[in-house]
């Protein structure tokens, strides 16, 4: 050890590790892990090392789930939920609160856990992973409290899988759990791979507090034993990792009837205006691209800085860059630790070395590293056009990219050309603009002034490709709860029939009438030249255009110019919404006569189009009350969670109610802002068709609604497929369901597949259909002079 | 205090810091960052510590001062730490970085202060609200010098700030330079009467341009005084300064800073900020009365194990 006097020269911080000698007596004392199940540890069965990637020794080893080993915890997990889910809110909350409390007598246990199987800073484990693991328990403490007085009616899924990452092993350890046994679930949880540690510490934690047996259940292992849970009788998936791995869950979970919520992948803007404080957005940089090593799904990886400053802003966040001290985890003044695996080091080598061969430059921390454990210096890449492989592949490592813009419209464009939208960080002095482009930014977190805050009452999620659903808040604990079972009703029989027809058709003796598709505000003809025979008992009722797959794509082509319409006032997207239930009252005869013609009785066809109105005048009133919220989270900070409409919609209506199945979806859709490429009854789309009249004359913009009738089935599945199509409502039999959800992995839009209902029953509107017509944002402004 | 260079100002050059976008929330997170994100321990912390004292302008600023109380801070500038602390940390030698007294006790302390090597600061110019008639405040300053001051800490004009008036800022402070004569002056800002930390900005720099020597916090009479978020836009001031110039500037942060984690906190900040140049007594001042006697309580209990209490060591 250098004397005062050397130190005095050299004036080094030196060294300032945390004792890890507790864990470390904690993991030999408990030798091999196995799952926790039923509320006791199991014995281990094959198990498999878990190392410390800071010095490579393994500290652990640790159980590989298999088939048997899911079944028999979601067994436990099946046995204990209908008890867990009868105790009352208050004790449930009594529960969540005892996990709170124990995970703040053991935090500095947990911390140095997390730090050393993980490899993060002991800082950043102890500051900011741990607090807000107790944090999440307690605000969900209470909901569990809350839950029959705000969520009247709501029931719990049942039994949910959950499978996490290895960024914030426990922090998404508690996302998962907190909200999903508040609301009344029981859980079996997978841990990742590589950091499946402080799950056991936290099921040790459980049965500590002598938490019911079954409600928490552990199973670790890799992949496969993940595979094997989605597989498993569970009522939900919760997911958070990759978007890779989030496709293939949402294949596997097609038709399943399962409730899936995916946290994935990100490449998110880091927005720097020219009037920025400069100095505070290079500080944003080191608490984003720099913390956790980067390995942040929500990380603003893509720097994006105004030209007028991007000389300025570089120099800054290079001379910042040299201040960083990479170096042992547990070493108290460490900002950078290890990478979590060897195979995550190698991954981000690689695409560096991509991109630099693409023609970036990459400006690197000289810093010396340790000579073993995974370790990257932190930096990142200039002269980052589009076209270079980085610009928006997620690096998951210290590596930002940047680039420059020259104007605020051009900063959009580029934030938002990438498949994903999880975040974007946003700087500037302006508060007009900082919420300007914060409306723009397709992302579902938007932190202005600021980069990763967290809190448990804000919520959290993706658009886009980067997933669906939230975590915190309201909007988190929501998708861990579901509406009472629906009375599935009968849909109507299918009497598609697209073959030409040798009979009358239609008016016999008045003027020809043609059903046409509506795309832009226009009637179009099929692109196929082909109509259909729509019929009744075997008479020809009219013919109606054959919709195939380029009708889609001219429909959503329509759809995408009437951009204008989600940012028109509530109040004009109301008034247009009033006006249309005006002109259909005014043609409520003829409506009603359509359906007559089709099969129904007097009665059922005024009260369809009598519905339809209401309908219409529901969500005209709803379009400017359905509000979003401002958050108690953090002293100082304004936190705004906005529903947003998705774009462009699709939806497939169910055949049973021609006019009023179609209004009843379609209508909450176009209420929130979303333009809609609809399918109407394909065994009577003429009630759609006529209703694109009435749409014509009621102020609706063109590409607002838009009608393509036809092959059912078939036309979902294009619009499954289309990756301009941000979300699909779908009411139908079983297989169709299944085959949308499996069929909506390209750009992995939310897909909700309902089945046939009556709609003219009280579950045929509701505030719950513009919830799924909307998707949760959350800006945070933290304020102070 | 050796001389690297003193700074020797520009003509006003508002376009510097007219438009200066200074965020406060997020100053105040990097602030609260900065010290969880280092920490010294051991015989690092025993020599930060000891940096500190070589650093502190142990000062008193009261009403009641009298040449004997003067005699006493001085000899605890002479000798800040117990003599078993010093040979316990191995040093020979420690003192304060200077003594700073009101211009009527700066004789005394020169008197007190022979040999030492020690600088005699005086607070200067109507302090510490500075509402004096401009040549009284300018006398006063000349008076200080005259008595054998080799530092003058001025303060500021707020009211120029608050109004807007950089050229009378700056007029003022060059003047109140050019009364220093050879005694380096440390401009003291009163940030905790600016109140937005764009006025802490804008004021630094006009007192850099008008030839300080150093920027100083606080008179230790505002209502809030030396806090880390004036105090890393100030830093951040006299960089952009430096980056301008090439003039290095020093930084002495001043009241309600008691305790020795604070002087690891503004050493950490300097460290981090500027680098190790900040870290010597020749840029960098802590401005303050009590944190010594906390410093010596710790380092006793560093060399002895043992923790320490206040009676056993010499008063200030």
């Amino acid at each position: 050890m250098p004397s005062v006097k050397e130190i005095l020269m050299s004036m080094e911080y030196g060294p300032a590790p945390e004792s890890a000698a507790e864990v470390q007596k904690w993991l030999a004392a408990r030798g091999a892990f196995g799952h926790f199940i039923g509320g006791s540890f199991a014995a281990p069965g094959e198990t498999f090392a878990t190392a410390n990637p800071a010095t490579g020794e393994e500290l652990a080893q640790v159980t590989q789930g298999t088939e048997a080993d899911i079944a028999a915890a979601v067994a436990a997990a099946r046995k204990a939920q209908p008890g867990w889910a009868a105790l009352a809110g208050h004790e449930r909350a009594k529960w969540l609160y005892a996990i709170a409390r124990h995970v703040q007598k053991r935090e500095r246990f947990l911390a140095v856990l997390e730090t050393l199987d993980n490899g993060k800073p002991i800082r950043e484990a102890r500051d900011i992973d741990i607090p807000l693991v107790a944090r999440h328990f307690y605000h969900h403490a209470g909901w569990a409290e809350l839950l029959a007085e705000e969520f009247p009616g709501a029931e719990a899924h049942g039994v949910c899988g959950q499978i996490i990452p290895w960024n914030f092993p426990l922090l998404m350890l508690a996302w998962k759990i907190a909200p999903a046994l508040a609301a009344g679930n029981t859980v079996v949880l997978k841990p990742a791979e590589y950091t499946p540690l402080t799950a056991l510490a936290f099921a040790e934690i459980c049965a500590e507090i002598g938490l019911p047996p079954g409600v928490v259940n552990i199973v670790t292992g890799d992949g496969e034993t993940g595979a094997a849970l989605v597989a498993s009788e569970v009522d939900k998936i919760a997911f958070t990792g990759s978007t890779e791995v989030g496709r293939a869950i949402r294949k596997a979970t097609a038709g399943t009837g399962k409730s899936l919520t995916l946290e994935l992948g990100g490449k998110s803007p880091f927005i720097v205006c020219a009037d920025a404080d400069l100095d505070a957005a290079v500080e944003g940089v080191v608490d984003s691209i720099w913390f956790n090593q980067g390995q942040v799904c929500c990380a603003g990886s893509r720097i994006l800085v105004a030209e007028a400053v991007e000389e300025a802003f570089t120099r800054r966040l290079t001379a910042r860059l040299a201040k960083l001290r990479v170096g042992d985890p547990l070493d108290k003044s460490v900002d950078v630790g290890a990478l979590v695996h060897p195979v995550q080091l190698a991954r981000v080598q690689e695409m560096v070395a991509a991109g630099t061969a693409a023609g970036a430059r990459l400006v690197q921390a000289d810093c010396a590293l340790p000579g073993e454990g995974c370790f990257y210096a932190p930096g990142f890449l200039t002269g980052v056009p589009p076209a270079n492989p980085v610009a928006d592949a997620e690096i998951f490592g210290p590596v930002a990219t940047l680039t420059s813009f020259r104007t605020p419209d051009e900063a959009v464009e580029l934030a938002n050309a990438t498949r994903y939208g999880l975040a974007a960080s946003v700087w500037t002095e302006n508060v007009g603009l900082a919420m300007d482009l914060a409306a723009k930014v397709k992302a579902g977190v938007v932190w202005v002034n600021s980069a990763n805050i967290f809190d448990a009452g804000a919520a959290f999620g993706g658009m886009r490709e980067s997933g669906f659903g939230r975590e915190g808040g309201r909007a988190g604990l929501r998708d861990y709860l579901r509406s009472p079972e629906v009375e599935e009703a009968l849909e109507a029989e299918a009497r598609f029939d697209t073959s030409p027809v040798a009979e009358a058709v239609g008016q016999g003796g008045g003027i020809d009438r043609t059903a046409k598709m509506y795309f832009g505000g226009k009637q179009a003809r099929p692109d196929s030249g082909q109509s259909y025979a729509v019929t009744h008992e075997g008479r020809v009722l009219g013919l109606a255009g054959l919709g195939s797959r380029k009708d889609i794509r001219n429909a959503v082509e329509a759809a995408a110019k009437a951009g204008g319409w989600g940012r028109a006032t509530a109040h004009n997207r109301a008034q247009v919404l009033y006006y249309l239930g005006e002109n259909l009252s005014a043609r409520a005869g003829e409506f009603a006569a359509r359906l007559v013609e089709g099969g129904h009785s007097a009665d059922a066809a005024a009260l369809e189009v009598d519905m339809s109105i209401r309908r219409a005048f529901y969500y005209a009133a709803q379009a400017d009350k359905f509000d979003g919220a401002v958050t108690a989270t953090k002293t100082a900070h304004v936190t705004l969670q906005m529903p947003e409409p998705f774009g462009i919609m699709g939806i497939i209506c169910p055949d049973a109610a021609p006019l009023l199945g179609f209004v009843s979806l379609v209508l909450p859709a176009i209420a929130m802002g979303n333009r809609v490429v609809a399918v109407p009854a394909a065994s009577r789309p003429l009630s759609a068709t006529d209703l694109s009249q009435v749409l014509d004359c009621s102020d609706v913009p063109d590409g607002v609604v838009n009608i393509v009738t036809g092959p059912k089935d078939e036309l979902a599945a294009v619009l499954a497929r289309h990756d301009e199509v941000a979300a699909l409502w779908y009411v139908g039999a079983a297989e169709g369901r299944r085959s949308v959800e499996a069929e909506s992995t390209g750009n992995l839009k939310p897909v909700w597949a309902l089945a046939n209902r009556d709609w003219t029953g009280p579950q045929g509107q509701g505030r719950g259909f513009l919830q799924r017509a909307t998707q949760v944002k959350t800006i945070w402004v933290p304020y102070g002079e | 205090m050796t001389d690297t260079g003193r700074n020797p100002g520009t003509p006003l050059a508002p376009d510097w810091f007219d438009t200066v976008a200074v965020n406060t929330p997020a100053a105040e997170r990097r602030a609260a960052s900065l010290t969880a994100r280092r920490t010294v321990k051991k015989e690092w912390q025993a020599a930060w510590l000891v940096n500190a004292i070589r650093c502190i302008d142990l000062t008193t600023l009261a009403g009641d001062d009298t040449p004997a109380r003067v005699q006493r801070l001085c000899a605890k500038a002479r000798q800040p730490l117990a003599p078993h602390i010093l040979q316990g940390l191995g040093l020979e030698a420690l003192t304060t970085g200077a003594v700073c007294v009101y211009p009527t006790m700066v004789a005394p302390a020169v008197k007190a202060l022979e040999g030492s090597g020690i600088p005699v600061a005086s607070v200067a110019t109507g302090f510490p609200a500075g509402l004096m008639p401009l040549p009284l405040r300018l006398a006063e300053i000349r008076y200080a010098v005259d008595q054998g001051a080799a530092e003058i800490d001025i303060v500021i004009s707020r009211a120029h700030v608050l109004s807007g008036d950089w050229q009378a800022l700056y007029d003022e402070t060059a003047a109140m330079r050019e009364a220093c004569g050879d005694a380096h002056m440390k401009a003291i800002l009163a940030t905790g009467e600016l109140k937005t930390l764009r006025n802490v900005y804008k004021a630094s720099m006009v007192a850099m341009q008008a030839g300080a020597d150093f920027i100083k916090t606080s008179t230790g009479k505002e209502p809030v005084n030396a806090t880390l978020p004036v105090s890393l836009v100030m830093v951040r001031a006299l960089r952009d300064y430096g980056a301008r110039t090439g003039a290095r500037v020093g930084f002495k942060p001043a009241g309600g800073m008691r305790t020795a984690k604070d002087a690891i906190a503004w050493q950490v900040l300097m460290k981090e900020e500027m680098g190790n140049d900040w870290l010597q007594p020749d840029l960098f001042r802590l401005g303050a009365s009590s944190m010594l006697a906390d410093i010596e309580r710790q380092l006793d209990h560093h060399v002895t194990g043992r923790y320490a209490a206040s009676h056993r060591h010499a008063l200030a």
